[in-house]
């Protein structure tokens, strides 16, 4: 990071490896427990406890177990408390990937991708101004513990990490998108180890507002690629990464999870809310992706899409994936994650790339469930159960509200 | 690689366009605040706040814009001033890839506080239409959409060290041939819920809005971006301690020849940890916030687009644009007529 006029960019891109990571989904609270979770093709959705769901049309999301009291690594209790439920959700996850990756905190960059980030104690401000404007008790706290950026940097605090900090915002692309400037700050020499990821909480707000707009699915159950998908489920969750550059991992003697190939970003300006039918952006992205890669269509074992079970997306993503892969295209493995744990908004991105690591290390295709009929536009093998497989590169795609798309490939260690 | 600030755009409570606010910046009186009244069962709750004037609005013409909430407007007023009209056809001939990165704290309150409302009183009936606009990145998708641009577009939430950020994310896109040039933005409304919320904080606070942008792009044009250093976290040391580092790396021969643009607000509490770092500066200093108010996120925007200005007028070969934000970074840059 930081800009002189003087200082040369670096020009050569380095090798850039995962040395850790960390997960908590509606799925379990860290690696193994998710890891368990998708080799079983469990479901992983449940009635809504967070907040009143009596008067929406949907009741069911993909909610975490969080543990009600601080965990044992040094956070006070009154750090917890103050800490709001994305916040815990990307402490754990970050957490893991540090202890994953040998690390312990220290000078190292953050960048992070969120997209409701701490509305719950938002709308606790704004019910409390509302019911009582003339009552300030706490309401200076919850303004200032509302924002992001406070938030993460008291959970910097708690993992000892005293580096610059990125948000990204992008909404449902965020995760990715904080993934992908952290691989580009190594892979270019800016920075040799960057602690990256996503979260996303349940909070009634968002969960309103995608029921307002009709994107939840009635029945609770999200089947991207169906034929008959009426929506997405909700969920939350965090996922981290400990971006590295190759050299440093191996000085280090860490081991690696995998490589980060390649990482392509681009914006669909077609709607606000809808994607472009022929998925435009998707295909850049992907294509971007796969040249800084060095791989083709063909090369790439399995797609983690961004399915999100809605009808608009998943056809936009699907002609994305059949206009990217070509000739090809029968061969192209693809599923959706988000039909087990449902769609974690900023936490997506992220969550979904550790869930690819996880295909990588254990070999495996993880399914998209639920799937009854598939739809047309599924010409690709549609992953409908949980297989066996041999994995060496990997694709997640994440497109968000407002048109922000973005691929990443992951790769096993030494592929490139 | 030499980067310039080429374009420069703002919209403030002194009114549309840089003209207005350097006008305001030179006659040096903190502008006239309004009340913000928002009646409750009981009481009426006023606030003082600084409002962009209705009057001259320069809103461009833009379908989707007609539904988007004010931080939109004024942040596309404020790109269309920084890009131009040439630039903006070279993008339609796609000869030109502009970047979009656009900082905020708040993003977009009046639509959250209605959509808000209307999912407490009844989520059955609350408005598909005022959901996507509450997202922090509708605004900058609303930019691309309009400058027609398919490039890279992020959204950075950050408290006022946000857009500083910014600019270091845009000088790695426009080295590493990712986009031509890159606008920066950013952009904050006036609701009762940011209003009062930032004078919890302190009742001296003045909230205001506006939105500031600038055009960075490769080459020597007349203000170059000369050092950029990393922002400085308060994870692991304080607000006065992150000032000094800031203070530190930012440091120019001669005090008269250059213009310190700092981000203290007049409150002494918040303005302290700038007003230690910078205790020994001789050179000449202003302060916006001072004058404009405190439009959180969009405040940082409208310093550097001073700054630029401060520049062209010819009257400093430097400038040295400082903040110290709330709860995150403090962050500073310096900018000049010449290679340093």
């Amino acid at each position: 990071m930081a800009y002189f006029s003087d200082s040369p960019f670096p020009r050569n891109p380095r090798s850039v490896v995962v040395s850790g990571a960390g997960i908590v989904s509606p799925m379990g609270r860290d690696w193994a427990e998710n890891l368990a979770g998708f080799q079983a093709g469990r479901m992983a959705l449940s009635p809504v406890t967070l907040f009143d769901v009596s008067r929406q049309r949907v009741g069911t999301a993909g909610q975490a177990d969080l543990p009600a009291i601080a965990p044992d690594f040094g956070i006070t209790r009154k750090s917890w408390e103050r800490m709001d439920r994305g916040t815990r959700l990307a402490l754990l996850a970050a957490r893991e990937a540090l202890a994953e990756a040998g690390l312990s905190g220290g000078e190292m960059p953050i960048i992070i991708g969120t997209s409701a980030a701490a509305m719950p104690i938002g709308e606790e401000y704004y019910k409390q101004a509302l019911a009582d404007p003339s009552r300030r008790h706490s309401q200076l706290q919850r303004v200032e513990t509302y924002q992001a950026q406070r938030q993460m940097t008291d959970m910097a605090r708690a993992l000892g990490v005293h580096g610059p900090m990125r948000i990204v915002s992008n909404a449902c692309a965020s995760g990715a998108n904080a993934i992908g400037h952290a691989f580009h700050l190594v892979r270019s020499g800016r920075a040799e180890i960057v602690l990256a990821g996503g979260y996303d909480a349940l909070c009634q707000l968002v969960f309103a507002g995608f029921d307002a707009l009709q994107a939840l699915s009635p029945s609770g159950i999200p089947r991207p690629f169906d034929a008959a998908r009426d929506g997405l489920a909700l969920g939350e969750g965090a996922g981290f990464v400990i971006v590295e550059s190759a050299a440093s991992a191996k000085a280090r003697g860490a081991k690696v999870l995998a490589e980060i190939l390649g990482y392509g970003a681009a914006t669909d300006v077609h709607h606000l809310t809808q994607p472009h039918p022929l998925g435009d952006a998707a295909l850049v992205t992907m294509q971007a992706a796969c040249t800084m890669a060095g791989v083709a269509p063909e090369q790439i074992d399995y797609i983690n899409s961004h399915g999100t079970g809605t009808p608009l997306n998943d056809i936009a993503e699907g002609n994305a994936i059949q206009r990217w892969a070509g000739e090809h295209i029968g061969k192209i493995k693809v599923s959706s994650t988000k039909s087990a744990i449902g769609h974690l908004l900023g936490g997506a991105g992220a969550v979904e790339s550790v869930i690819c690591l996880m295909a990588l290390k254990g070999q495996f295709l993880p399914a998209s469930l639920n799937v009854r009929e598939a739809d047309p536009v599924c010409t690709f093998d549609l992953v409908r159960e949980v297989r066996q497989a041999r994995v060496e590169k990997v694709l997640t795609n994440s497109f968000g509200f407002g048109g922000a798309n973005a691929t990443l490939i992951f790769g096993k260690e030494g592929i490139s | 690689m030499n980067l310039s600030i080429t374009g420069s755009g703002a919209v403030s409570p002194a009114g549309w366009g840089v003209a207005a606010m350097m006008n305001a910046l030179s006659a040096g009186e903190q502008l006239k605040p309004v009340l913000l009244e928002r009646a409750t069962s009981g009481i009426s709750i006023q606030t003082p706040v600084l409002r962009v004037p209705a009057e001259n609005a320069t809103t461009p013409k833009f379908a989707r814009l007609r539904r988007a909430s004010p931080i939109s407007k004024f942040a596309a007023a404020a790109v269309m001033e920084a890009l131009g009209e040439t630039r903006l056809a070279a993008i339609a001939a796609g000869e030109l890839r502009v970047g979009v990165i656009f900082t905020l704290i708040n993003g977009c309150v009046n639509y959250s506080n209605r959509f808000f409302g209307e999912v407490l009183a009844d989520p059955a009936m609350a408005s598909p239409i005022l959901f996507p606009e509450t997202v922090f990145n509708a605004p900058s998708s609303h930019i691309s959409a309009m400058i027609g641009s398919s490039s890279p577009n992020d959204s950075l939430i950050a408290d006022s060290s946000g857009f500083f950020s910014g600019i270091d994310l845009a000088a790695e896109w426009i080295e590493r041939g990712d986009v031509d040039g890159c606008l920066i933005v950013a952009s904050e409304e006036i609701d009762w819920l940011s209003a009062e919320g930032l004078c919890l904080y302190s009742k001296r606070y003045l909230p205001a809005e506006g939105a500031g942008a600038i055009y960075l792009e490769p080459g020597d044009g007349p203000v170059k971006l000369l050092q950029l250093p990393d922002p400085v976290s308060y994870a692991g040391r304080s607000r006065m301690a992150a000032a000094r580092e800031v203070r530190e790396q930012l440091e120019v021969v001669n005090h008269e020849q250059a213009l310190l643009i700092d981000g203290r607000a007049g409150i002494r509490r918040y303005d302290q940890a700038e007003t230690s770092a910078w205790s020994d500066w001789t050179g000449p200093r202003w302060s916006p916030r001072m004058i404009l108010g405190e439009a959180m996120g969009a405040s940082a925007a409208l310093q550097i687009v001073a700054a630029v200005e401060a520049l062209k007028s010819g009257s400093f070969d430097r400038v040295i644009v400082t903040t110290t934000g709330g709860n995150q970074h403090a962050a500073g840059l310096m900018l000049g007529i010449s290679p340093a």
